[in-house]
Order: structure tokens, then C-alpha cells, then sequence
């Protein structure tokens, strides 16, 4: 894992003393709160609908067990004893005081982690493949190129008042897991004809109120480049993105005003500038120097035969593993979608215990995914059964990671001050609704997303079935969007009509389940299937109760 | 055409040290809106309002905004869900917010309201 260098601790130690005199100056009236505002946002410190909400960056996605102490020991001090563990790969806390919040992140600052820029109009945390380093399908780690973006994106002066936030996401496989289509910026790391590995760089992705799927800016960007090339595409944008409506200023709204050819245009010349001064080119030696942080464990020579351990195990294999890079080892995901429970969630307790688990088994590292599940990348096959039987004690080896009740779902309504409706209440009765294990496996791969509002941060857009919660007159409504994907194959889902009541919901997502159980064929996900025959099949089927009341 | 009777309405804002939701009561705040005031018109729920700001300028609290209420005999009911919701705590954890103090917001359930006259005159809804 990245360590924080001297600098890095220096100037993080900085900004905590910096944040708590800011805070004792709000607090005693000399700062205003217009004033204090930009200033607490810039700290990851939002007031939402109870109370303050302090969202905590997770870089690139990877703790160590040390780090998710951390986590519990702020969740149980100074919060409600849980965290949320959010779609940008990041941990918010729901109740912190503001009066508490400088001693929180000396509390982060003292396990090298921080707040800085999960709000506001600059570069957000930097999000990533959350199996980086150890799928089987990698080219490279993507997370020495994170980290590379973080620091040079960290408190950058040109980007600190951006026209509006700006979200980059990496991967070093073809598979997509980071959803890098959906993103401002991406990189994906890719190997030319020669065997080299460079960047793939796209832009103008995004959700929100109008979705966009990202185009390539930039094919095969050199390493040694990649810092110019960003610097390039985010000036393009600096300069033109909008700053006259809020909801035309993120960059996927220039990029598509601009296309991809004239975005390529412009980019290549302010690249061809910035390389001219050739002071954002990122020498080797430090790109082995970062490298070095992301090496992965030494892997022992071990059989690659999954041991035996029961159905229930059995049962966890085959959602929750995924194929390692290396013989004998496995990447095991968490899943934090318990039936019924709250998507991200994690108790103090739970955290805590995980951590335990990791030492016990020799884990350095656990990484958050951007669906709301924590991973444990580099198990020993070996291990599995003794790490699920502890999972299950914990109420976290639900055997569902991909299938229908692995649901994302943002705060929504019973947190968030911009929601318009409520998410968990409905990823809870469709949680339950499909609780079966048998029922699950049936219907196959399947990703539900629901937003509570249009901004989208519960993924709808690319939910292969996305709920969007709306208001109408303060009565809560939900729309059904089929067909999207935030992999490889991205889409954006279509929506099939008007609205469905809070309790109608469930029943039209399961009257869509089965229309595909009735039209797929043999090996198709709800996906394809629905990408053979379209959308009318589902409408046809998700009114026909006629109880629906249309807004 | 008869106007429509005004919504009653009620004030709250958000206390700076804590974060946590208030309601205006008698040129203070309290913190369960069951104790807030209700404003039966609109020229008394401004006026509190603009009260509120020396609150806001004295760093008690911050966005103070008025919300709708409907008002029976079983007490104060907000209109919208947002606002359901923000005086009990997350409908998903009942142990969360002011309902964990006040079991009688499991869910939200109302209790009799002190209703703010608008006028010098007794005013019942």
C-alpha cells in the first residue's frame, strides 16, 4: 500500500489544524456560514437532512486493516456505531458533530487517511477496479496511476474551482468493474502491438439528469505523458465548461456539445503546449518508486484446488470468489447487502472484526467496491472456509455478490438533504422479495440501482433494472429504466414509463423478472435478454396489474 | 371565490455545533417538532422567521425555513415525506434519530399541537 511520504503528512497534519481553526471561528461567529460553507465542503463536511455528514476519501479504494479500525474506532467515538460505504468507494459517517469533526480527522490523519476533496468542484477521489492488483484478467495495477492522479490533482491551483466536481476512475483489465464509462475522466491501462502498456483515456462520461457514456480523447497515452495529457483535457474544460447552470457544467455536457473529434483537436494542443515546458512529465524513477508501494504479496506456491466446506460455503464460492491472478489464491467479496438490511453499511463491530480476520489470516489490504461490498483481494484458497465460516458469524457472508439482492442504493430520503425519495426502504422489499437462494441463482446476474434523486448517486442509469425515486407533491414515485450496464458494454437504461408508487415497486420488478425468466434463452442474463427483444416486452408486463398511479 | 385557507406552517433549522433538526418555539428552538409552534398564516410564520435570523447571526443555528404542516386532533402531521422523515430520523433505523429518544415517532405519530394564534383573536384548526 501507498505510505504517506513526508510531505504527505506534513501537509495533511496541516490541513487538520487549519480545519480546526476554522471550525472555532465558526463556532464563535467570526466566520459566517456563507463563509464557513466552501471551507467545511472542501473537508468532506456536508449538513444533510439530521445532521452533519462527514464522507471520508478511501484512495483508489484500498484500506488496510489498520485503516478500517480506524474506521470502526470513529464510528463508535464520535457516531452512531456504523458507516456507509458509498458508490464512489468512499466511507460517510451520518452523525458527527461539528464540534467533533477537527478531532476526527486528526483521528484519520493519524492512519494516513483524510476528507479532503470528497466535495466541491475539484477532483474527487480517484476510484478504481476494486479487484486491482489481483484479477486474473489485469494487464497492470491500476493504482500507481491513482495515486499518481491523486497527488497531482491534490489541492492542484487550476483545479480548484472547477466549473463543477470531476470524477476519475482507473482499471488495469478489459473487463470494466469501475465503471469507467460513467465517468468524467478514465483511464484504462491497455497494451499496444509492441507489448507496451500505456493509457486509454476517456472522457465526458457521467450520470446525474443527463446521463452520458464516455468516448476515447485519447487511445495510447505514454506513461512518462499521462500527467500532460489529463492536464490538457481538464484545461479544455477549465476553459469552456460551463459556469452559467449547474446542470450543464460538467464536462460530459462540453465534451458532447464538442465532440470527439474537436475535443481530441483541442486536447492535442494544449498537450503539445504542456509538453513543450516538459514539466508534467512523470519520470520512471517515480513511477517505480510508486509502483513499489502496490507490489503485490509474495504469493506461496500453493494448490489451486478449492477446498470443501459445505453448500452454504459452496453456495458463497460461486457469487462471492473471484478467479486471483495467482494459483492458490482468490479474491473474496464481502457482500454488505444482507437480505433486507442497508446497502454499505457496517457496524463498528463488524469492522473491527474484519480487520481481526485479516491479521488472522494474513490480509494486508481490503478495498471498498463501488457496489457497496468490501473485497478481500489476495485469500488463500485455503483459507476460504475458515474466512466464510467467520463472515457468517459476523452477518456478512450473504451469498449474493452479482445476483438480484446485491442491490446498490444511495442514501436517499431517510439521509440525504438533495433525495426526493427514498432508496433503502425499496432495495430492502426487493431484498426480501427475492430472498430464495434458488430464486437468486435462477435469474442469474443481475444489478439493481436505485437513486433516490436525479443525481443519480445510486448508479440507475447503469442498473441493469435502475430505480429512480421522484416527488410528486411530497408523495414518493419510483421509475423503472431497464438495459443499463456500467461494464465494458456500457448502456444507459431506457425508462419504461410513468412512475410506480412506494409499494407497487417491488411488484412491477418482479412481474420485469418475470417476463425475462418467460423470454430468455438458454445462458442469456436479464441483460442480453433484454437486449434481443427491447423494452416492450417488460412495459407490456410492468403495467399490466394497472395499479400503477402515473405522475 | 373564497381563497384557499392558508397551510399552517412551522420553522426549523438546523443547530450549528451538532447539526441536529429544531423547531421554533416562543422565540427559541426545541428539538421535537411535536413541542414546535405552528403558524396558522403566513404573517406570523414570516415574522418568526425573520427572527430567526438573529439566531443564524448569532451562530445558534443555520437555514432556518418554514415547512407545511397539517394539523388535527391527533396532533401536527408534515406534509412532505422529506419532512416526516427529518422529525423522526431514517424510516430504515429506528433507533436513529429523535425517534430513538421519543418511541412515540416510531413512526411518526402525533401529539397535540400548541397552536401560535394569528391574530389577537383564539384561532382553532
Amino acid at each position: 500500500m501507498y505510505r504517506y511520504d513526508e510531505f504527505d503528512a506534513r501537509f495533511v497534519a496541516e490541513r487538520v489544524e487549519q480545519f480546526r481553526g476554522q471550525v472555532a471561528r465558526r463556532l464563535s461567529g467570526e466566520l459566517t456560514e456563507d463563509q464557513f460553507k466552501p471551507l467545511r465542503l472542501m473537508n468532506g463536511l456536508y449538513l444533510q437532512l439530521h445532521a452533519y455528514m462527514l464522507r471520508v476519501a478511501v484512495p483508489y479504494g484500498t484500506m488496510s486493516a489498520k485503516q478500517l479500525r480506524m474506521q470502526a474506532h470513529i464510528a463508535r467515538k464520535y457516531d452512531k456505531g456504523y458507516g456507509h460505504f458509498t458508490t464512489r468507494q468512499n466511507i460517510q459517517f451520518n452523525w458527527p458533530r461539528l464540534v467533533d469533526v477537527p478531532d476526527i480527522l486528526a483521528d484519520l490523519a493519524s492512519v494516513e487517511m483524510h476528507a479532503i476533496q470528497t466535495s466541491g468542484n475539484c477532483i474527487r477521489n480517484v476510484t478504481a477496479d476494486h479487484f486491482a492488483g489481483a484479477a486474473a484478467d489485469e494487464i497492470e495495477d491500476p493504482r500507481p496511476i491513482a495515486e499518481i492522479i491523486r497527488q497531482w490533482s491534490s489541492l492542484h491551483p487550476e483545479f480548484s474551482y472547477l466549473p463543477r466536481k470531476f470524477k476519475i476512475a482507473v482499471s488495469g483489465s478489459p473487463h470494466d468493474r469501475a465503471a469507467l464509462k460513467f465517468h468524467d475522466m478514465a483511464i484504462e491501462i491497455v497494451r499496444n502491438d509492441k507489448g507496451e502498456t500505456g493509457y486509454k483515456v476517456l472522457v465526458g462520461g457521467g450520470m446525474g439528469r443527463t446521463p452520458y457514456i464516455g468516448y476515447v480523447v485519447g487511445e495510447f497515452v505514454a506513461k512518462q505523458d499521462i500527467l500532460a495529457f489529463l492536464e490538457a483535457v481538464m484545461r479544455v474544460y477549465n476553459e469552456q465548461g460551463r459556469r452559467d447552470n449547474i446542470y450543464k457544467a460538467r464536462i460530459k455536457i462540453l465534451a458532447n456539445a464538442l465532440g470527439p473529434d474537436e475535443m481530441r483537436r483541442q486536447a492535442m494542443v494544449e498537450f503539445e503546449e504542456i509538453k513543450k515546458s516538459g514539466t508534467l512529465q512523470v519520470p520512471q524513477e517515480e513511477i517505480d518508486r510508486i509502483d513499489s508501494y502496490f507490489m503485490p504479496p509474495v504469493f506461496e506456491t500453493l494448490s489451486d484446488e478449492m477446498p470443501k466446506g459445505g453448500s452454504e460455503f459452496e453456495n458463497w464460492v460461486k457469487t462471492n470468489v473471484s478467479k486471483h491472478r495467482a494459483p492458490g489464491y482468490a479474491i473474496a467479496t464481502i457482500s454488505l447487502k444482507p437480505i433486507g438490511g442497508v446497502p454499505g453499511d457496517a457496524t463498528a463491530e463488524q469492522m473491527d472484526a474484519i480487520a481481526d480476520l485479516m491479521d488472522q489470516f494474513g490480509l494486508a489490504e481490503i478495498r471498498v467496491s463501488h457496489e457497496q461490498n468490501l473485497v478481500l483481494p489476495h485469500a488463500r484458497k485455503r483459507d476460504l472456509p475458515a474466512i466464510h465460516s467467520r463472515l457468517k458469524e459476523l452477518g456478512l457472508a450473504t451469498p449474493n455478490a452479482g445476483l438480484i439482492t446485491d442491490i446498490i442504493a444511495c442514501p436517499g430520503l431517510d439521509y440525504c438533504d438533495l433525495a426526493n425519495a427514498r432508496s433503502i426502504p425499496i432495495a430492502q422489499k426487493i431484498s426480501e422479495r427475492f430472498a430464495d437462494l434458488d430464486r437468486q441463482h435462477n435469474i442469474g446476474e443481475l444489478k439493481i440501482k436505485i437513486s433516490g434523486c436525479i443525481n443519480a448517486c445510486g448508479h440507475h442509469h447503469a442498473g441493469h433494472i435502475g430505480i429512480l425515486g421522484v416527488d410528486k407533491k411530497g408523495i414518493e414515485f419510483y421509475q423503472l429504466q431497464l438495459g443499463g450496464s456500467g461494464a465494458e458494454d456500457a448502456s444507459i437504461g431506457e425508462i419504461l414509463g410513468p412512475g410506480f408508487g412506494k409499494d407497487e415497486i417491488a411488484d412491477a420488478v418482479e412481474r420485469v423478472i418475470g417476463a425475462y425468466l418467460d423470454l430468455r434463452h438458454d445462458g442469456e442474463r436479464f441483460l442480453d435478454t433484454y437486449r434481443r427483444v427491447g423494452i416492450v416486452p417488460f412495459k407490456n408486463v410492468a403495467y399490466q396489474e394497472d395499479l400503477h398511479a402515473a405522475y | 371565490m373564497p381563497m384557499a385557507a392558508p397551510v399552517p406552517q412551522m420553522l426549523t433549522a438546523n443547530r450549528l455545533k451538532d447539526g441536529d433538526v429544531l423547531y421554533w418555539k416562543a422565540g427559541g428552538w426545541v428539538e421535537a417538532l411535536k413541542d414546535g409552534d405552528v403558524f396558522a398564516e403566513a404573517a406570523p410564520a414570516d415574522a418568526a422567521l425573520a427572527e430567526a435570523q438573529s439566531f443564524v447571526t448569532g451562530n445558534v443555528v443555520v437555514n432556518p425555513y418554514l415547512f407545511d404542516v397539517r394539523v388535527d386532533a391527533n396532533g401536527i402531521h408534515p406534509v412532505k415525506e422529506r419532512e416526516i422523515i427529518r422529525a423522526a430520523g431514517p424510516s430504515v433505523r429506528d433507533d436513529l434519530g429523535k425517534q430513538a429518544l421519543d418511541p412515540s415517532l416510531k413512526p411518526v405519530k402525533p401529539t397535540p399541537a400548541r397552536i401560535v394564534p394569528a391574530k389577537d383573536t383564539d384561532v382553532s384548526i
